[in-house]
């Protein structure tokens, strides 16, 4: 205990390891809701990966939650391809969100083809993002789409019923959508971070 | 003037060859049926004894098994015509001569380079379309096409080296007309030197004035004389299987082939292809049609294959294939698509527009479309499909117009599908919420009376085409929390129709 020795020497021979978190990637992809955003450890979605959204039912804010991306990215004059949605996407109503209708495609495909069509457009590495509503899905599908999103370097978002969630799943970030008694996102699963342990309420202001 | 001449010694081989794979002895034969003699031997014939001018029968008795095939006089022409089209890519100035093509590339040689670099494209398009090939350049054609029958790769680039370069060349080889080229070895001029240093006048009164023109047209002292090679408006090619296929995948080799010759076609041509038709032929004349339907006009090899396999995997086969014919009449011209310059996406991307081939080719034709709002308030009626695509120069605006993507899509291009205009840029938006799904139809909304939120939204309209409606459109709330758009009879509030869900 004699000598004494200067803390910077230490720091400056690296032989101390100051423990620290990684950093963050903040923000990429931020989903235009700030309390989400905040909950999520990649400050929004995780860039070229896939993001499962479970749904109790259709209609309950599923696509709010993702245009003011979608309306981010096709002012950026990137494209936007919805897969097999199950109704016909509003013009006007996606319009009152930003988007601009004309960077938005829409393929109508089978059953059996969605996951290949999203597969397609994922690695094409010409969309932005990609939304699919994959009815038949197993494990083998979602990790095709994962490393699919992470090829092309787009957003994948899967829109699947909440009676999957049980099952493990690739996908990069899972939220559940709560529609009643309160309108709130749960994240079930988040790579990189943490889940946090309170759902995230969101607004559903009607425009 | 600058002339290239490219002589095709085994085109009849060629493009037998093309069609089937090159192995074991093979030889085409032509003549008499009871004189039959060998027109043209591959390799291995060759190395087996076999030569050009023998007998068949003799053939037959110093070789057991090879494959003798008729010489096809109209095939040969097609390919002649097919690889005039290719050269069309470098020169306006295109002409035929026997087995061979000459093309003007003076005026090429400032948008391909040099000719050394012009010779090697040429060389590369020739070897992959798999015709072996002679090149050589001269200031006029027919010393080109001279040259090119004794030797490959020379080059006589100014005129005042031409008449150096010809000295040599064997009177035998000169390809002048045929009664000086059989007297005047006899005479004792072997080479064209010597037959260009006579006396004009004593040529002219032993051979006539022919011989002199062709040596005027030889050095460039008269015009050529040539017609000029027009390519097709029409790309028809056929391609004859070797024995009948009955499964889809046999079929791949021969489709690359054809697609890869159209491409080579179009691009002699500049220009793209946006339909075209397969036509699968079998037995007694049937045909089983394939159809292929592009948005916008393509060229590229990869992609017009890739298509083309896309259509013809969904086809069932009714019968066995003896031959495939690819026909070609709609060739509008190409525009490459722009790409920006800070583009973000990766560099390896696939364009948007081979995407959506891609996807049409498994999906259908109807597959991938983009929505744009129409101004009929009628939420049925207020959005259709649009013929918009981002770089626009997509799909043609009128080419997709109708209102529900299940209804049958009229066919692109025909002038018939004229619906209404859409307008360009997307309309002032109503300050009414409206909602992001939208159901094809309205349907009653069942279970428990719905919460309203906002509303109603009297929309009474469509009274001038008898579609008209009358209805108050509410924001409502159903049990399970869903938020949606509904309507009922004006003034009650029961009896819910669901047209859409905010989503």
């Amino acid at each position: 205990m004699g000598a004494v020795v200067a803390l910077s020497t230490l720091l400056d021979a690296q032989q101390v390891w100051r423990g620290r978190a990684a950093p963050i990637p903040v923000g990429e992809q931020p989903t235009g809701w700030a309390e989400l955003d905040a909950a999520l450890p990649a400050g929004g979605w995780p860039a070229a990966s896939l993001s499962e959204i479970l749904l109790p039912a259709d209609g309950v804010g599923e696509l709010r939650l993702v245009l003011p991306t979608l309306a981010r990215l096709t002012q950026g004059a990137r494209t936007v391809v919805i897969v097999a949605p199950p109704y016909l996407p509003c013009v006007a109503g996606w319009q009152q969100q930003g988007v601009d209708m004309r960077r938005v495609d829409i393929v109508t495909a089978g059953d059996n083809d969605v996951a290949w069509a999203m597969e397609q457009c994922l690695r094409s590495g010409s969309c932005a993002a990609v939304l699919a509503w994959p009815r038949q899905a197993d494990d083998r599908t979602l990790r095709r789409l994962q490393v699919a999103a992470d090829h092309g370097q787009a957003l994948a978002f899967a829109f699947r019923d909440r009676k999957h969630l049980p099952h493990a799943s690739p996908a990069a970030l899972r939220l559940e959508l709560e529609a009643a008694p309160r309108a709130q996102v749960w994240v079930r699963k988040c790579r990189g971070g943490s889940v946090p342990a309170q759902p995230v309420p969101l607004g559903r202001a009607l425009h | 003037m600058l002339w290239a001449c490219i002589v095709l010694p085994h085109l009849a081989l060629d493009g037998v060859l093309r069609r089937r794979p090159d192995a074991g002895p093979l030889v085409l034969v032509d003549g008499p049926v009871n004189a039959r003699s060998i027109v043209s031997a591959n390799r291995e014939a060759r190395e087996a004894g076999l030569h050009v001018g023998q007998r068949l029968s003799a053939a037959q008795a110093l070789l057991t098994r090879f494959d003798a095939l008729p010489y096809d006089r109209e095939a040969v022409d097609r390919w002649h015509r097919f690889l005039a089209a290719v050269a069309y890519r470098y020169s306006s100035e295109v002409s035929l001569l026997p087995h061979a093509i000459v093309l003007e590339v003076s005026r090429s040689m400032g948008l391909f380079g040099p000719w050394p670099r012009l010779e090697a494209m040429l060389r590369a398009d020739l070897a992959a379309l798999g015709f072996r090939h002679r090149i050589t350049a001269a200031p006029t054609p027919h010393a080109a096409y001279v040259l090119a029958g004794v030797s490959d790769g020379q080059a006589v680039l100014t005129p005042d080296t031409l008449r150096r370069a010809l000295q040599g060349v064997p009177i035998g080889k000169s390809r002048l007309p045929a009664a000086a080229t059989e007297a005047l070895p006899g005479m004792g001029i072997r080479t064209l030197g010597q037959l260009l240093g006579l006396p004009r006048d004593g040529l002219r009164r032993r051979f006539g004035v022919e011989l002199l023109a062709a040596l005027d047209r030889l050095t460039g002292e008269l015009p050529a004389g040539l017609d000029a090679y027009r390519p097709p408006d029409v790309f028809d090619l056929r391609i004859e299987l070797m024995h009948e296929v009955e499964n889809i995948a046999s079929l791949v080799f021969p489709l690359r082939r054809i697609t890869g010759d159209l491409a080579a076609y179009l691009a002699g041509r500049d220009g793209g292809v946006q339909r075209f038709v397969l036509r699968l032929e079998h037995r007694d004349g049937k045909v089983t049609e394939v159809p292929v339907g592009l948005l916008t006009p393509e060229r590229e090899p990869g992609m017009l294959f890739e298509l083309a396999r896309g259509r013809l995997d969904q086809v069932q086969l009714p019968e066995p294939v003896l031959a495939m014919r690819l026909i070609a009449r709609d060739l509008p011209p190409f525009v490459p698509g722009g790409r920006d310059l800070f583009d973000e996406r990766p560099a390896n991307a696939l364009p948007i527009e081979q995407l959506r081939e891609r996807l049409r080719a498994r999906l259908g034709d109807r597959a991938v479309h983009q929505l744009d709002s129409t101004t009929d308030p009628r939420p049925e009626r207020a959005q259709a499909v649009a013929g918009q695509s981002p770089c626009g120069s997509g799909f043609s605006r009128d080419a997709f117009a109708f209102t529900n993507p299940k209804s049958p899509i009229p066919n692109p291009g025909s002038k018939a599908s004229r619906l209404k205009p859409l307008p360009q840029q997307p309309l002032p938006q109503s300050d009414e919420p409206r909602p992001t799904w939208l159901l094809d139809r309205p349907i009653p909304l069942r279970g428990t009376a719905p919460r309203i939120l906002s509303g109603p939204e009297r929309l009474e309209t469509g009274w001038w085409d008898g579609g008209e409606v009358c209805r108050d459109y509410y924001v409502v709330e159903t049990s399970l929390g869903q938020h949606a758009w509904a309507f009922c009879a004006p003034g009650e509030q029961a009896g819910w129709m669901l047209q859409g869900w905010f989503a």
